[in-house]
């Protein structure tokens, strides 16, 4: 009996990812294409029927190559990192364990951080998994929906009370990731800018805010207090609240200084009217 | 609206500048809806900055029409949303299927021409231009494999799916001399069964050999200029269906964007020769 569609394309998506099927005994493979040859000779499977073809290594290829040059694509400063034939072997593996669901490559890799996290052959590159949540920021900062910036103008309408019980959300566009134990932003970025670095690295904590103010992604530095502040931002906390929280984290932290940082970066959104109580 | 379109190229980011710099009247631009189908950010701004100057085509590659299920109502929510906003000249997908139960493979892969997939695809082809509000072209797929339980010829297959839905068809000339080659028949025969009228455009590309191979096994590969085989195959084609908007793809390997030029202005004069002569 034939199969159906979809037990077709059962059977075409094992022999795609699965390279282990067993090869077509010769004396099926003789009976396939000469029948008659050899009456007695089992049935290959449906897989083997395919995956025995010549052809058939140009879909394999097509679909592992597609998925290793999205990484690469959207991965840059690892790929930089680490170099094409090291990139190509982690990425081929990674491809096999979480292959796409998004049709659009340009966001396919969400969880390739995570798996370099645990990855065997990254071990001796502890700062790996966060140079790619920065690649990662990248991506989503890139691609977030375009929706209006809050200016200081807005703000300045403000009593300080209102001002204090207002909550603004962070931009769709705005990342922001801190580092407590290694500068993974300074890794990245060297990785990311056509200038090295200068001098020693410090091996210390940092942290790194992407937005996208005019059009392109940009980046900069950003201490625990702006990360702790946007946090609470996103949580829905009032501006008054968020401020709290910043200076907890940091006590150095200057609010105003730090509002006035984050509304140049692009980083925040109006308020909506029922935000403002 | 269509018949205004002469030749075009399919449109990488890396001519984006190029292709602004100088506006080429007549000119038109091909990409892949997949590219742009996001939230918003500096992508959906060049698109539009393109938009303005030329007529644009979408030319999906992953709707997955020739899997055994239904469309995915959020893939189609957002090729709505990008039709809406680019107003694309031509929007076409392929006879193949990419996404099954959840996981995208990336590539156009076949399937065995039933008809019960005859039933499955002109259903999903119907439910894609009730949900777009447009006719949609069917493009041709490139063979590498036998497959046993073929019941239509697949220029049958194709006739039936534009009479069975109203869909037009995407020629691709390139993938009909791939496959005739790899699957050993005749492309000529194969270009003079299909319907002059259903077909909405015309794809030239170029190929390459498998590495092991050579010529036994060629390759969709996009990544070459397009063969002079392939030209005299598609000018024996407008010769006999008319001039039709022609695009030609060039995925990898990328030349200047004047080299790219130069192969539309080839087909363009071809086409300008059949408007002369019909």
């Amino acid at each position: 009996m034939k199969p159906s569609l979809a037990q077709f394309q059962d059977n075409f998506v094992d022999a795609l990812w699965h390279t282990d099927v067993e090869p077509m005994p010769l004396t099926a493979l003789s009976s396939h294409f000469f029948p008659g040859h050899d009456s007695v000779a089992p049935e290959p499977s449906a897989q083997a029927k395919l995956s025995s073809q010549p052809g058939f290594k140009i879909y394999r290829n097509t679909v592992l190559k597609s998925c290793i040059d999205a990484l690469m694509a959207n991965y840059p400063s690892v790929l930089r990192l680490v170099g094409p034939a090291w990139f190509h072997a982690a990425a081929a593996v990674h491809a096999r364990k979480a292959p796409p669901i998004d049709v659009s490559m340009l966001v396919y890799g969400q969880h390739f951080p995570a798996f370099l996290k645990h990855y065997e052959g990254a071990r001796e590159l502890p700062y790996l998994a966060d140079v790619a949540r920065l690649d990662r920021s990248w991506t989503e900062c890139h691609v977030a929906s375009d929706e209006p910036l809050i200016n200081s103008i807005d703000l300045s309408r403000l009593s300080p009370i209102e001002l204090g019980n207002t909550v603004l959300r962070p931009h769709p566009s705005a990342r922001w990731i801190w580092f407590p134990t290694q500068p993974a932003y300074t890794i990245w970025r060297s990785n990311r800018e056509p200038a090295e670095l200068d001098g020693e690295l410090a091996w210390s904590a940092e942290g790194a805010l992407l937005t996208r103010p005019y059009g392109s992604v940009i980046w900069q530095s950003a201490g625990l207090g702006l990360c702790t502040f946007l946090h609470a931002c996103a949580r829905g906390c009032t501006l008054a609240q968020a401020a709290e929280a910043a200076i907890q984290a940091d006590p150095t932290q200057d609010i105003a200084h730090l509002l006035s940082e984050l509304i140049t970066a692009g980083a925040l959104s109006p308020a909506t009217p029922n935000d403002y109580s | 609206m269509t018949q205004d379109l002469g030749a075009g190229l399919g449109l990488r980011p890396q001519h984006y500048d190029a292709a602004l710099e100088h506006i080429k009247h007549g000119l038109w631009f091909e990409v892949h809806p997949e590219n742009y189908m996001v939230a918003g950010g500096p992508r959906l701004a060049w698109l539009e900055a393109i938009r303005q100057h030329y007529p644009i085509a979408l030319h999906g590659v992953s709707l997955s029409l020739a899997a055994d299920t239904e469309p995915d109502p959020a893939h189609l929510r957002k090729l709505t949303d990008l039709i809406e906003r680019i107003e694309p000249v031509l929007i076409s997908e392929h006879l193949a299927w990419s996404t099954w139960r959840g996981v995208y493979h990336p590539d156009l892969l076949p399937f065995p021409r039933t008809h019960a997939a005859l039933l499955r695809i002109a259903d999903n082809i119907s439910r894609t231009q009730d949900t777009l509000g447009r006719r949609i072209a069917i493009e041709n797929p490139t063979h590498y494999l036998h497959l046993e339980a073929h019941e239509w010829s697949e220029t049958d297959f194709l006739r039936e799916l534009t009479q069975r839905t109203g869909c037009g068809l995407l020629l691709d000339v390139n993938n009909v001399f791939i496959s005739a080659r790899n699957l050993q028949f005749n492309a000529a025969d194969y270009l003079d069964q299909i319907p002059a009228d259903a077909v909405m455009e015309i794809h030239l590309a170029g190929h390459s050999q498998d590495s092991e191979l050579g010529a036994a096994l060629l390759i969709d590969s996009h990544d070459t200029p397009i063969a002079e085989d392939v030209w005299m195959l598609y000018g024996h084609l407008i010769e006999r269906i008319g001039a039709k908007p022609t695009l030609i793809e060039r995925d990898d390997h990328l030349p200047e964007f004047d080299v790219l030029l130069g192969e539309r202005d080839r087909a363009q004069c071809q086409l300008m020769q059949q408007q002369v002569t019909v």
